[in-house]
């Protein structure tokens, strides 16, 4: 699989259409487009500023309190971090099986992140795409646009979204900066109470997710855009149950290349390192993993929805596993390969997380106080998770002092970078005629983007926003088009060469 | 006769001047221990989202606090309103979009609003907050608590006209 996003011999020769920020995506991120003589597409460039600073603001901590700082490093997934911290930290105990009831905790915390994250990301961030089209005026492409036209969708969105957050609260004690997770352990037992809380309104949120995937289903079943948009083949990674089961909080490494064939299966993902390895280029923060048996060429590949959905061979819940059946023969049994199918495969993850916190409060072991086990101490910690937007990794060596040395964190959309060039070199070169930028083009690169749902930055979010600037630049370094669209959702006068 | 208030403070505690927000708030948490005629709720988080909106919804009076890189130092204060948001926002919401999504999903106007942005300078992660911070902190809690002790909607629009 020979990616075309390095291939020119002479990359400054060729002209740079420059997008920045990308809307509705975390952090900052910005579109170079390099076309040549001919204005095709030649090369796609997604700049983000990434994590930055990462290992340093764990370095130098004691590892028990890493769990709980972690959170910190994004205020889009703070438990998912925390949970794959907790997990390596618990390597550090020597604490390889949790208790039951300790397992169960995380893993309905986890169902709780899951069942938010994909709730804001359709009804938030998706929906208005999928509603009302690439091409509709900026305005309703919005949740504000989406509320005004369908209330009782939007207030379904708000409502499992504020479920997610309920789920995480009962656990960690309280919405944010919580300490569930500990090393060995969980910190705070369930309450009958708090479950019994839980378990009033579980049966609506699973109606309502089963809702949603056919909603999603009808949608982009009547999409001219769906078959065709952003199609393009790669290999696929995710944790996988040793029955094969999708497990969004533990298992082995399962890789698939683009026909399904098995890369590498049941990988003990505390030697990741043997199987994947990150790459450095000069023109990105952020690193390139790719499978080291494809080589960094061919290796590249996908994370999230669609892969944990491409990847598994069941889900071990019944309306869910109808709805995987039902996506993967639309794929006639392959590989889905569809960009906006990673709508559809979320939100089956989205019903799969509903119907798993339902039977992890009707478990007798969720409200057991058995939280804390241990065993032999160690100085290296691996723990691996399926975030929301795919595999995350932490991996921690901590000294004799119990003081972290070494921290290596791949996050989702880091696992996801070549994927997303991919996407905008595959959309650009359908939609940008070469002559002009058009407030099309952009919205089609973003809905391309936004299907990964990265995650680019970080929880600083002060009041104030950035513009949406984009730029033609020719080979002599010229900008003979440029394009603002301003806070307000408009284009900003200037439209055309400075 | 005091109304219920909402103080919806937003901001991460390892980024610098993001901890604008959450430590106004924890100062408040402890300052209304001692005023328990105040019917105060605090809700903190990261940043705004669609979930806030009916936080926001079973209020009397909101106060949006968050750390502001376009506050004039120390802080503004301002009334603000449900707004359609067309910013093309990230996983965020400003607090006239989460007004007006408390409008659309309640189908009633939400309560009146102020933002207090008290003026950040440097978000990097890891980072103390900024020693001008610390001084526009000090600052915009002695307004808040002004705010508290007059709870009212009219005194809360003179405060905000002063600024």
């Amino acid at each position: 699989m020979t990616h075309l996003l390095e291939t020119a011999a002479h990359p400054r020769a060729l002209r740079r259409v420059a997008i920045e920020p990308l809307t509705r995506v975390e952090g900052h991120g910005k579109v170079t487009l390099l076309l040549d003589d001919q204005n095709r597409v030649h090369q796609a460039r997604l700049h983000i500023v990434e994590f930055r600073g990462f290992e340093k603001f764990i370095q130098g901590r004691p590892y028990w309190e890493v769990p709980v700082l972690v959170q910190r490093l994004c205020g889009i997934c703070p438990v998912s971090h925390h949970l794959a911290a907790g997990k390596a930290v618990d390597m550090l105990v020597g604490a390889r099986t949790l208790t039951p009831t300790a397992e169960k905790l995380r893993r309905l915390m986890h169902m709780g992140q899951l069942l938010q994250s994909h709730a804001l990301h359709f009804f938030h961030l998706a929906s208005p795409d999928l509603l009302f089209g690439f091409d509709s005026e900026p305005a309703r492409r919005n949740i504000v646009g989406v509320i005004a036209e369908h209330p009782d969708l939007a207030l379904q969105g708000v409502k499992l979204r504020k479920y997610g957050q309920e789920v995480i609260k009962a656990i960690a004690g309280k919405r944010i900066h919580g300490t569930a997770c500990i090393p060995g352990g969980m910190n705070k037992a369930l309450s009958e109470a708090e479950r019994d809380a839980l378990r009033r309104d579980i049966g609506q949120m699973v109606a309502w997710s089963q809702g949603a995937v056919a909603l999603c289903r009808r949608v982009l079943d009547a999409s001219p855009h769906a078959p065709i948009f952003g199609v393009f083949p790669s290999n696929f990674m995710s944790l996988i149950r040793a029955d094969g089961a999708l497990d969004f909080y533990d298992g082995g490494l399962r890789a698939r290349d683009a026909q399904g064939t098995l890369i590498f299966d049941h990988a003990d993902y505390t030697h990741y390192n043997r199987h994947i390895h990150e790459e450095v280029k000069s023109w990105s923060y952020m690193k390139f993993p790719f499978i080291i048996a494809l080589g960094d060429e061919d290796g590249w590949y996908r994370v999230g929805p669609l892969a944990r959905m491409n990847n598994a061979d069941f889900l071990d819940t019944p309306l869910a596993e109808e709805e995987r059946r039902a996506f993967r023969a639309a794929a006639n049994g392959g590989m889905q390969h569809a960009t906006l199918a990673y709508h559809w495969a979320r939100l089956i993850e989205m019903l799969h997380a509903a119907e798993g916190i339902e039977r992890l409060l009707d478990d007798p072991d969720i409200t057991g106080t058995d939280l804390v086990t241990k065993g032999e101490r160690a100085l290296e910690g691996v723990g691996v998770i399926e975030a929301p937007r795919g595999t995350l990794f932490h991996h921690y060596k901590v000294d004799e002092n119990d003081v972290v040395v070494r921290a290596n964190l791949i996050v989702s959309t880091t696992n996801n970078n070549q994927a997303m060039n991919e996407a905008v070199r595959t959309v650009a070169a359908s939609y940008l005629d070469g002559q002009r930028l058009t407030e099309g083009l952009l919205n089609h690169i973003e809905v391309a983007v936004r299907a990964f749902d990265p995650c680019l930055s970080c929880a600083t979010h002060a009041l104030g926003r950035m513009p949406l600037q984009v730029e033609l630049v020719d080979a002599g370094g010229q900008v003979i088009d440029r394009m603002v669209r301003g806070a307000d959702g408009v284009i900003a006068e200037g439209r055309g060469a400075p | 006769m005091n109304g219920r208030v909402l103080l919806l403070g937003c901001g991460n505690p390892s980024r610098g001047d993001d901890a604008l927000g959450p430590t106004l708030l924890t100062r408040a948490g402890a300052w209304l221990i001692g005023r328990p005629d105040l019917d105060v709720r605090i809700v903190e988080d990261f940043q705004l989202q669609v979930e806030h909106a009916l936080d926001v919804a079973d209020a009397d009076l909101v106060l949006f606090i968050d750390a502001d890189a376009s506050a004039s130092a120390p802080f503004c204060l301002r009334r603000t309103w449900p707004s359609r948001d067309n910013s093309f926002t990230t996983h965020e919401l400003s607090p006239e979009a989460v007004l007006h999504v408390a409008r659309q999903v309640t189908r009633r106007d939400p309560p009146p609003a102020w933002v207090l942005g008290v003026r950040g300078e440097q978000f990097e992660l890891g980072a103390p907050m900024s020693v001008a911070a610390h001084g526009h902190l000090e600052v915009a809690w002695d307004e808040l608590l002004e705010l508290l002790d007059d709870p009212r909607a009219s005194a809360w629009d003179a405060r905000a006209a002063g600024w």
